[in-house]
């Protein structure tokens, strides 16, 4: 990589920048954009929430160096919601009311996109979430929007692959029965994977956080599954992976876009080799798109972005495209403006914004192998 | 089709019931060994439950106070664990017997010293006051570890491996499917429990904890320094809570600053379980606690209920015994 490029794209940038700052100056009301982020920085879902954030803000900062939108900057207020239970609603809350911001963007996490939504759509304020799959999140209301694909259909792929490649007849399901991403997840994979003619060995459930699974795991063993489909968040699969070595339960396990997490090799190393899940992309697509993302993260943060990282990248432009669009920021126009983005080119896909404010667009199959996310397969809608 | 069975004579037809009750030997083996590991895991958590629970119910006989931070002693000695284990591993190899037993006796003589600072600064200025006050204090302590310990400089708030201490072995017994830590989690209780019953009962110092116990004012006028035995008291406990620690954070492999919270909340129920105040209590509470949790999370339909169930069985348990299985009636003197 050229380490000057970054100096040079930030010189051309405030070039640019400058040529529009003299030119611009039509609208008044303050000269910056307000955006609120609300993200799980620290807590449970912690790296989800930071890898957003960061591909988010650094959408942000091009758009920016690229002259912002309407000749106005875009200011990032971004706030910290623990990953936990009642903090997104306090904190949409004070983003709209005490800082005024035009548009929220967030969270991963469907629960607690779920508990902000409510709030946006009542203050008018247009919301896009980067990653909340639970269809559940954009039914709150016409301001409520996400860039990723849904659960019925993520759900549809996994028992598609599980039926297709694992040639798995009889599967068993461990859901996090606290997560409403989770229990989405796990009944449209059941609904699909019955039609495909595969039985259900044993559904067990758990509590996110909780550290033993060796109970459930037992009665999996003992129900003879030919794979586990576990449809949670990297922190207790990576635990569930573990316990299932030691059982010696000796079926791969596959689940969706929880796992994606560099914490998952962290802390299952070889327990989680040779596992499936599905999830929105890979830094391994060799699309300009995509190699000019990874090359220009890779310059800001020092590392390879995950999924999480592309679809927060993704979110910021698609509002910033939206902002351009309507020409205001005005809540009602700025919300057609998002509802009618369509064949926008992003880092994850080229995708449109359904009817229902969703996202259609393709997902990919990683495995794990030695200790990396490997690229297996996309699905299209 | 009903009538042409029981027009038949009545042997075949007894027999044929016979097998449906009972299915072959090669379908009820698997149930059978299913059963059994539930055991064995059941055995390994109420393992930890018991160590932490015994730290409860000893503060509470010589204190009269449920002290809450208790559990976030146990994620210490968790974390002890983990920070020690690379160091150590520089003299001796790990995984391995030997480097284990020494992260395991440092992290419990850093938990016990922990426990003492703890009663020293937030619990010994307040010995007067009404109990009232202590308690709260103690939650205050919880919050005050459980919080700091979140923060970047400090642990982090995200999960963390506990690192491999024993060499992995997974040995199969017609069926069942056993590891190391299993074995070494319930050894290591049932010496630590002996060596702990051996304190109390035996020694002049168990003697005194008894005494203290029994009625403060009239020990401290046999000559008994108070104040000494507490902190024993406290360190004693915070010890067990380190071993369990440790031998958590290899069982379950994830550790995080939050950790205690669930785990104490249990060794809490599994003390007055057994009846608080009373040490063997604490243990078989801990025991009966971990067996009924597992069972009941390897139980489709019922498995987001286990934490449900272990404490609905403590209710139905403390209204027919309400001082616990081994606790005794306390008479309040007036």
């Amino acid at each position: 990589m050229n380490p000057r490029l970054p100096l040079i794209s930030a010189i051309a940038g405030s070039a640019a920048l400058l040529a529009l700052g003299l030119s611009g100056c039509k609208s008044g009301g303050g000269d910056t954009i307000k955006v609120g982020e609300f993200a799980s920085l620290t807590g449970k879902e912690a790296t989800f929430g930071t890898s957003s954030h960061e591909g988010t803000l650094l959408a942000i900062e091009e758009i920016n160096a690229k002259g912002g939108v309407l000749g106005k900057k875009i200011e990032l207020l971004t706030e910290d919601n623990q990953s936990k239970a009642g903090e997104p609603a306090n904190i949409v809350n004070k983003l709209i009311s005490r800082d005024g911001v035009v548009a929220i963007l967030g969270e991963v996490a469907s629960s607690r996109s779920l508990e902000a939504a409510p709030i946006a759509q009542a203050a008018g304020i247009p919301m896009i979430s980067p990653a909340s799959t639970n269809p559940k999140v954009t039914e709150v209301g016409d301001y409520i929007f996400r860039i990723c694909f849904i659960d019925p259909f993520q759900g549809t792929v996994m028992a598609n692959f599980a039926t297709k490649t694992l040639k798995a007849g009889k599967v068993a399901i461990l859901t996090d029965a606290k997560s409403d991403y989770s229990k989405g997840l796990a009944k449209y994979f059941k609904e699909q994977f019955a039609k495909n003619g595969g039985t259900l060995a044993s559904e067990l459930d758990y509590n996110g956080g909780d550290k033993d699974f060796k109970a459930q795991l037992t009665t999996i063993k003992g129900a003879g599954a030919d794979a586990v489909f576990v449809p949670g968040y990297y922190n207790d699969v990576a635990l569930i992976a573990i316990q299932a070595k030691e059982l010696g339960l000796g079926v791969p396990l596959f689940g969706g876009d929880g796992w994606e997490s560099e914490n998952l090799l962290q802390v299952g190393k070889d327990a989680v080799e040779g596992n499936y899940f599905s999830t929105h992309c890979s830094p391994e697509d060799a699309s300009p798109k995509m190699t000019a993302f990874v090359a220009a993260y890779k310059a800001k943060y020092n590392k390879t972005p995950d999924a999480m990282a592309a679809l927060g990248y993704d979110s910021a432009y698609v509002l910033a495209d939206a902002i351009q669009r309507a020409g205001t920021t005005e809540g009602a126009k700025l919300r057609d403006a998002i509802a009618a983005t369509k064949d926008f080119e992003g880092v994850t896909g080229k995708f449109s914004l359904d009817a229902k404010r969703d996202a259609v667009k393709s997902a990919a199959i990683l495995q794990i192998k030695d200790g990396k996310f490997r690229f297996l397969e996309t699905i299209a809608p | 089709m009903g009538s042409s069975v029981s027009s038949k004579p009545s042997l075949p037809d007894s027999s044929a019931r016979f097998r449906h009750h009972l299915p072959p030997n090669d379908l009820r083996r698997p149930l059978v060994n299913e059963i059994s590991q539930q055991l064995v895991n059941g055995l390994a958590l109420g393992a930890v439950y018991a160590l932490i629970a015994i730290g409860y119910t000893m503060v509470y006989g010589v204190l009269r106070f449920i002290n809450f931070a208790h559990g976030d002693v146990f994620m210490l000695g968790s974390f002890a664990g983990y920070y020690l284990a690379p160091r150590v591993a520089q003299w001796f190899p790990l995984p391995g017997w030997a480097g284990w037993t020494l992260v395991m006796v440092l992290s419990m003589v850093i938990c016990a010293a922990i426990g003492i600072l703890i009663e020293l600064l937030a619990y010994r200025p307040l010995r007067d006051r009404p109990k009232l006050t202590v308690l709260i204090t103690a939650i205050g302590v919880s919050l005050l570890i459980e919080y700091t310990c979140q923060h970047k400089a400090v642990f982090g708030a995200s999960q963390k491996a506990f690192p491999d201490l024993l060499p992995a072995g997974v040995f199969k017994l017609g069926g069942l499917s056993f590891n190391t830590t299993q074995f070494v989690v319930l050894g290591v209780t049932v010496v630590l429990l002996a060596a702990l019953t051996f304190i109390v009962k035996k020694t002049r110092i168990g003697m005194a904890m008894r005494a203290v116990s029994h009625n403060a004012s009239a020990a401290s006028l046999m000559g008994i320094s108070n104040t000494f035995i507490i902190s024993f008291t406290f360190g004693l406990g915070s010890a067990l809570a380190g071993a369990g620690g440790i031998l958590y954070g290899m069982t379950y492999t994830g550790i995080d600053p939050l950790m205690g919270v669930n785990v104490g909340l249990k060794a809490f129920v599994a003390a007055v379980l057994g009846g608080i105040g009373n040490l063997p209590g604490a243990a078989l509470g801990g025991m009966v606690l971990g067996v009924v949790e597992t069972f009941a999370g390897g139980m489709s339909g019922v498995s987001t209920y286990r934490d449900g169930i272990a404490f609905a069985i403590l209710i139905i348990i403390l209204i027919f015994k309400p001082t616990g299985l081994l606790g005794s009636k306390q008479i309040e003197k007036v």
